[in-house]
Parts: structure tokens; C-alpha cells; sequence
């Protein structure tokens, strides 16, 4: 080495946290919440909830949907002022009004949906709003170089130069999470974060997470994944109908106590099943090809066969075609191969009408858009694919009043909670338009049950009560395609599992025979299970 | 007849009318791409094009300057642009059907103003072609690009600046996020409904300023809806160009080609009435908007009114 040499740059990359370190004293209290009382007309939403983040730690927020969860997040992301009650941040009071003046108190959201602008670039989306050092022209390298930098020091592997419609979710994710760093975020609140991963992108995000941790990031961790919340968090606070029912060290408790403290009452975690008593072939899909939404093909010759009486649950990351899938079988979308068989009858490319006839019912995705009309009663929902029969229609007239027994019949069945039967659905809340959906669905007595996605979004006491109804209607030999993203579903209902990925079947196996770490593989794509 | 259009002189002549025709294109055309990549769909384009084609000629004819008729057609140009913001932004108005009411208000008004001042058809100085010293000398080339009037170049160094403007600074990608994704640039501290005022009124004073060159930088005086449609070509040209500042110097430069030859088709007498020469340029443009559909890639918020919160 010649003396005009420069010194070789560090040939290993800085895993030491001296170019990381934030230098923070993790023993600090970064947030205190006390006694913050939000109230909505006719709701108290929080009531006098005091909760502490300190930095360096993950602290769980559990809760049901309703519970208060969002209401407190959205009081510290400055979206809601309180109506009582004090936050300081490092011991100092402060007054958040907007998300603008949260950032700048080092307060960062990951939101559920990500905030993402796709045809920009990673760097783009980092540096979005902010001012550049060479203002008022981009200095796109400099921010190029520090989210290299930010990604080694935390393991957010992502280039930044690639654009934001090239990447996968858990990338997705990874940008939102360098956005909140890049800021300076020392408190990073992330809503229910692991819904859209695989379970290898979830054990990979948590390392992350606790990597993050380390250096003295506080994170507030909002989950109703029990144990995901047991997994990660060092703290746990549970609410439930806007009060904290306590705040414990997770290390000191369990998932059955958590689960107590976030419901009010014992929550069975074991779905009692009667063993399977498989009847005969009620759904059986041949090869079928069909295109998504944009013209490439979303289905590559799927494969299936169900049986009455059993549960077969597709798992898969969201938008390997499952959607489609159901839509075809549903009539809903055009099969542009194969053969779509519901009890002895090919029904490719038919009318829904005609599916239905062969006894299918449909649990679609979507239950404010699909599901149901949210303009019209309850009772005009509960007969959307009836009404033109008796006793509900007398020729071309309705009979109202045989509805209003019928739509009283299914409420009471389904314990959907509603004012009235004429009170319209866009006012009843997600768990009752499912049970209400479910309803309709299952009186019909149909020999073929397709439900996608039955429980997403709802609260654990909706969820418990689907998932109940549903197993119930599969012993009384009902065949149940259950379509889900949520894989603890799928292995607590299903008696068979199969998994998508990018429009084919990679695999298809007894529930007993299934572990969660192989079920990974095959939704990642990692693996394709041979045929037998 | 053949002979006649390969002529060395009537190639020229295409050429530089060519380019003259494209001044204006580029202008309201520059204009509605700011205004679309922020989302705003403004349909009125034509409309504020009469309103500055009329004002810059009022505004000329009374001081005797071009350049205050520029900067009159500009100002009437940013005014409506503000009319525009304010019915798509904070009125969140179906920005087609409003766009359609600011075309009709622009035509009407300015029919409406030239009959109460003038009455009649007056003419105006206008711009005198600026000879750029060595290169307009040069054979072919020199007539075609080296010898127009001022307000042509500036049109032209519109077509980079935008460029830059857009791809270069903040302000520039504060623009794109908030046409593709307002929510996203809302949560990220951009101030989404004043970007989106900035680019509406841009593009107004864009307008404004492409129908001023008509009647002061091109034909000199003023007629009843004197733009024939320029303004709706103008918007066809943003989907064309892909809703990027060279993409639409291309699309421009094509329309003001098949739009010069029909004109010195017109003036050597070409056998054909004259009618059917006049119709080319529009034919092209429903031929590009036919193609152009199915491709995407416009800015995905483009006419939807954006709402904190959602609805």
C-alpha cells in the first residue's frame, strides 16, 4: 500500500452498533399516557387509560376490536385530542394535534395499510415530505445511502432503488418501517403488522423488531394474535371496553390468562370436532385456468376435491388467486379452462343462479361489497337469493310479512344483533353483517359451503362464533371450502389443509399431518409438495 | 401535384409552421400534465385557452404590447385555474362534468366580451420572428427551428424545465405522490390540497398563456372560439405523452405536423375539399385516445377528490 492509498474501506459490514447505536437509556420512560378519557357520542371509548412505553422495549397493546386500541393510538398519533388526561414524552408534557407534530416528537406509525406511494421508488417513498439537504432539488443519493445504512444496521434488507410495485408485502412492510426510522422515529407504533405475513416473514420481521429494540427503540406492538404477543413483546398491556385491565411483564403470564383478561370470560382455544364422516364428492374443480382482474392468468390449473361432511382449508398469502378461485366457483368470474363439478353437475361457466340451485352457498370476501347491499334492511339482505320463491313471494308480489318471520327467524338462530330487521346493514358492525351473511347462506341447507376469509377483521367472540357454526354445519355433512389467510384458523378447523401459491395447488395434506413450518414453505414457495 | 410536396421549399414551410403550431399545444398540454399528476382532471382547458386568447388580445390591442396581452392571458388564465381548484378540491365536484361547465362558461364569456368591446374582427402587432444569429442561417434547419418568434423558444425550454420541475426537486415528487397516493403523501406532512391548488392554477396560467399566443403570438387577432377543439387535443396529448414533459413534446410535434400539412395542402390546392384536410388533426386524435385506452399508467388518483379520512 502506497502511502496515497486510501485506507481500505471496512471489508465487514458494521455489525458492532457503533454506527447505529441511538445512544438512548433504555431505562428511560419515553412515553407516559394518564388518564386519557376519549369520548364519542354515546361511546367511552378510553376511560382514564394510563399507559407507559419505555424505550428499548416491546410493549404489547391487546385488546378486542372496540377494546379502545385505535382510539389510544390515534390520541398519540395526534388524529384525536383527548377529552382528559396528560401525555409526556421523556418527562415533558406535551400536546400532539396532528400526525405532523407527532413525527416530530419521534412518534412513528406503521399503519395497517401502507402508506406507499407504488410507482415511486424505496428512496422516494423515504424521503417523501421531508426537506432535502440541497433544497429545492432532490438529493436522492445521499437518502439512497443512509437507507443502505439504516437497513444494515437493523437487517431491513431492501434496495432502495427498486420501485415500491416491484416489491413483496414483507418488503412493503420493511420500507414503512426504514420511513419511520429514516424520521428519527424513537417510538414506533405498529398496527396488527404480522397479518399480512407468512409465518417465516414473521419470524424474520421479529428479529428485526427485537434487533430494533436493542438499540433503544420503544415499540408498541398491537396485536389480538395471542400468541405472537407472548412471542415478541417484553410488556403486555390488555384493554378491554376502553379500560386497561392490567399492564404485567409478559415473561409472568400466559395465553389463557391473556385471553381471559382481553374477552371477560374463558375462551376456548380447542374446537371440539366430531371425527370426519366424509360423504360424497360435493365440489370438484379439473384443472381450472382463469384470469385476475388485469388479464394474466391468476389461476394455473387448480385442481380440488371436497366432500361433504369435512373441511378443507386453503391457506396461502393474499393474492395467490384464492380470491379468483372463489369466484369461479361462485360463477362470479369465467373459468377459461377446465371443469367446475358441484354435486353430479358441471357447472362451468354457468350462472350463479344456477350453481346456487345445485346447492352451493357463498361467504364472500368482501362482506360490505359482495356480501351484501349495506343500503338495504336486514330483512331485504337476509333474502337477496330467495325472494323469488314461497312462501317469501306470492307470484311476481312479495309478501312482507312472511319475510319479517323469516328475517326474525334468522336473527334470533344467528343471534345477529341489529335494532331491527329494517334497520340498514352499513349501520351493523362487521361481526353481525358475517353472522347475518352466514345466515342466509346456511339455511338454505347447502350441500357445498365456500367462505373466504369468514372471519377477517373480526373481534375473538364473532370469530369464536363463526368458526363454531361453521364446524357444526360440517357435521351436518355440509362440504366446507374454507379459504384463509389466517393459518391458525385453517389448522384449527380444517380436517385436510391445501395451500396456493401463485394460482396452483402446491399441496394438499391431512390437518394431523400438517405443521405450520411446512405449511410456510409451501406458501413462500419455497417448497412443492410431490404428489403422492 | 406530387412534385409539388416534395418540394424542398413546401417541406420547410410544413416544418416551421410545424413548430409554430406546437408553441401552444406544449403550453396547455405542459399545463394539464401538473394538474393530472396531482390528480386534478381539469376538462376546462379549452375554456381558459378562450379566455386568455381573448383577454391577451383585448389586453394588446388597448396598451399596444404583446407582452402585457401574455401576461393578461396568464393572469385570466390563473384566475379560472382557481375557479377549477376550488370546484375539484374543496367542493370535490365530478371533475369531468365541472370541467365541461369551465369549457362552456370560457367560450361563452369570451364571445360575450369580444362582441361588447370590439364587434368586429381587428387585428394586433403581435410577435415579430427573432432571426437567432448564425444558426437561422443555416439551410433547411435554420427556417424550421432558428427563426420564430420569442414566445416559441420559451415554449420549447418549457418542455426540459418541466422535466427537471417534476423528476428533480421536492416539490416535484411532493406532486407525483399526492396524484398517486393523497392519503399516503397526507400521513407523510405533504399538504395535499395545496399542492394540488399550485398545479390547477399552474396549469390555468398554462392555458391562459397557450390561447394568448394565439391571438397575439400566432394569427394576430381574435375570432369567436378561435382554439377549434386545441384545448381537448391538448388533454389528449397528456394521456399520449404519457403524462411526461417529452412524451408530450412528441405527441405535440405529431399533431402540429398533420395539422401544418393540411394547411399547406389547403394553400396549394390539393383537390380535395378543403373540409377533409381541415378534419385530419382530430381523426389523429381519436385514433391516439382509441389506442391509447388499456394502457395504464396515468396517475392513480387521478380525478378523485381526496378526503382526510376517507368516506
Amino acid at each position: 500500500m502506497t502511502p496515497h492509498d486510501e485506507p481500505p474501506r471496512n471489508p465487514i459490514a458494521p455489525t458492532a452498533a457503533i454506527p447505529c447505536a441511538t445512544g438512548r437509556d433504555q431505562t428511560v420512560q419515553f412515553l407516559e399516557m394518564k388518564g386519557i378519557t376519549k369520548r364519542f357520542p354515546g361511546v367511552l371509548a378510553n376511560d382514564h387509560v394510563d399507559f407507559q412505553v419505555r424505550s428499548g422495549e416491546i410493549h404489547a397493546l391487546l385488546g378486542e376490536n372496540g377494546a379502545g386500541k385505535t382510539t389510544l393510538m390515534r390520541i398519540l398519533y395526534g388524529l384525536y385530542q383527548p377529552d382528559e388526561g396528560k401525555i409526556a414524552i421523556n418527562g415533558k408534557a406535551v400536546t400532539i394535534r396532528s400526525p405532523r407534530e407527532a413525527t416530530a416528537l419521534g412518534i412513528s406509525m406503521v399503519h395497517q395499510h401502507f402508506m406507499l406511494v407504488p410507482p415511486l421508488t424505496v428512496a422516494e417513498n423515504v424521503i417523501l415530505g421531508l426537506k432535502s439537504t440541497r433544497e429545492p432539488w432532490l438529493n436522492l443519493g445521499e437518502a439512497q445511502e443512509r437507507i443502505a445504512e439504516l437497513g444494515r444496521c437493523y437487517g431491513l434488507r431492501v434496495d432502495p432503488r427498486a420501485r415500491v410495485w416491484q416489491l413483496s408485502v414483507g418488503e412493503q412492510q420493511r420500507v414503512e418501517i426504514i420511513k419511520a426510522l429514516y424520521r428519527r422515529a424513537e417510538l414506533l407504533i405498529l398496527d396488527e403488522p404480522t397479518a399480512v405475513l407468512t409465518p417465516q416473514e414473521v419470524q424474520e420481521f421479529f428479529t428485526i423488531l427485537r434487533q430494533m429494540a436493542r438499540q433503544g427503540q420503544a415499540i408498541i406492538f398491537i396485536s389480538h394474535k395471542l400468541h405472537e404477543v407472548t412471542a415478541l413483546s417484553d410488556r403486555v398491556t390488555v384493554l378491554r371496553d376502553g379500560q386497561v385491565v392490567g399492564t404485567m411483564l409478559t415473561s409472568a403470564t400466559d395465553r389463557q390468562r391473556l385471553a381471559q383478561m382481553m374477552v371477560g370470560r374463558e375462551i376456548s382455544f380447542q374446537r371440539y370436532k366430531d371425527p370426519v364422516n366424509k360423504g360424497e364428492v360435493a365440489l370438484e374443480l379439473q384443472g381450472v385456468w382463469a384470469q385476475g382482474d388485469k388479464g394474466l392468468p391468476a389461476l394455473k390449473g387448480v385442481s380440488l376435491t371436497v366432500s361433504q361432511g369435512e373441511i378443507l382449508g386453503l391457506a396461502g398469502v393474499a393474492g395467490n388467486g384464492q380470491r379468483e378461485l372463489a369466484e369461479v366457483i361462485a360463477g362470479l368470474r369465467p373459468a377459461t379452462q377446465g371443469k367446475v363439478v358441484v354435486g353430479q353437475k358441471d357447472v362451468t361457466n354457468r350462472s350463479p343462479a344456477e350453481i346456487i340451485a345445485q346447492g352451493m352457498s357463498y361467504v364472500p370476501e368482501e362482506r360490505m361489497r359482495v356480501g351484501t347491499i349495506v343500503d338495504f334492511s336486514v330483512a331485504e339482505n337476509a333474502i337477496l337469493e330467495t325472494h323469488g320463491q314461497a312462501p317469501l313471494a306470492r307470484g311476481w308480489f312479495l309478501d312482507y310479512q312472511a319475510i319479517g318471520r323469516y328475517a326474525e327467524k334468522l336473527i334470533a338462530d344467528f343471534d345477529v344483533k341489529t335494532p331491527s330487521q329494517d334497520t340498514p346493514v352499513r349501520h351493523l358492525s362487521g361481526g353481525n353483517v358475517q353472522k347475518l351473511i352466514l345466515a342466509r347462506e346456511l339455511s338454505r341447507s347447502p350441500r357445498l359451503l365456500v367462505a373466504a376469509q369468514p372471519t377477517r377483521g373480526l373481534d375473538v367472540g364473532a370469530t369464536e362464533y363463526i368458526q363454531k357454526r361453521l364446524v357444526e354445519q360440517r357435521s351436518k355433512g355440509t362440504a366446507i371450502l374454507l379459504i384463509s389467510e389466517d393459518l391458525d384458523e385453517v389448522l384449527a378447523l380444517s380436517d385436510r389443509v391445501a395451500v396456493m401459491y401463485e394460482g396452483q395447488v402446491v399441496g394438499v395434506m391431512p390437518t394431523s399431518e400438517a405443521s405450520v413450518e411446512e405449511l410456510g414453505l409451501l406458501m413462500a414457495g419455497v417448497k412443492k409438495q410431490l404428489p403422492a | 401535384m406530387v412534385e409539388q410536396l416534395l418540394a424542398q421549399g413546401f417541406i420547410i414551410g410544413v416544418l416551421a409552421t410545424s413548430i409554430r403550431l406546437t408553441a401552444p399545444m406544449l403550453f396547455a398540454a405542459l399545463g394539464e400534465m401538473f394538474a393530472e399528476r396531482a390528480g386534478v382532471l381539469n376538462l376546462g382547458v379549452e375554456g381558459i385557452m378562450l379566455m386568455g386568447a381573448y383577454f391577451a388580445f383585448w389586453a394588446s390591442f388597448t396598451s399596444e404590447s404583446p407582452w402585457l396581452g401574455l401576461v393578461a392571458g396568464m393572469a385570466i388564465g390563473g384566475l379560472m385555474g382557481l375557479g377549477m381548484a376550488f370546484i375539484s378540491v374543496n367542493l370535490r365536484a365530478n371533475q369531468g362534468i365541472s370541467g365541461i361547465g369551465i369549457y362552456l362558461l370560457g367560450w361563452g364569456l369570451s364571445s360575450l366580451f369580444f362582441r361588447l368591446t370590439f364587434g368586429a374582427i381587428s387585428g394586433v402587432a403581435g410577435f415579430q420572428p427573432v432571426n437567432i444569429p448564425i444558426l437561422s442561417a443555416i439551410p433547411v434547419l435554420g427556417p424550421v427551428l432558428f427563426q420564430h418568434n420569442v414566445v416559441v423558444y420559451i415554449a420549447l425550454l418549457l418542455v426540459p424545465l418541466s422535466y427537471v420541475v417534476l423528476f428533480k426537486t421536492t416539490f416535484g415528487l411532493s406532486l407525483r405522490a399526492v396524484g398517486e397516493n393523497p392519503e399516503a403523501a397526507d400521513t407523510m406532512g405533504i399538504q395535499v390540497y395545496l399542492i394540488q391548488y399550485v398545479c390547477v392554477i399552474l396549469g390555468g396560467i398554462l392555458a391562459g398563456l397557450a390561447g394568448a399566443f394565439l391571438t397575439v403570438g400566432q394569427m394576430n387577432m381574435f375570432v369567436d372560439n378561435i382554439t377549434a377543439g386545441r384545448g381537448f387535443i391538448a388533454i389528449a396529448l397528456v394521456y399520449f405523452g404519457r403524462w411526461s414533459p417529452y412524451g408530450i413534446l412528441a405527441g405535440s410535434f405529431l399533431f402540429s405536423i398533420v395539422d401544418a400539412l393540411q394547411m399547406w395542402m389547403q394553400v396549394i390546392g390539393f383537390g380535395v375539399p378543403y373540409e377533409v384536410l381541415v378534419m385530419q388533426p382530430y381523426i389523429l386524435t381519436v385514433l391516439v385516445l382509441a389506442l391509447a385506452v388499456g394502457r395504464s399508467g396515468g396517475p392513480a388518483a387521478l380525478s378523485k377528490p381526496y378526503v382526510r379520512g376517507g368516506t
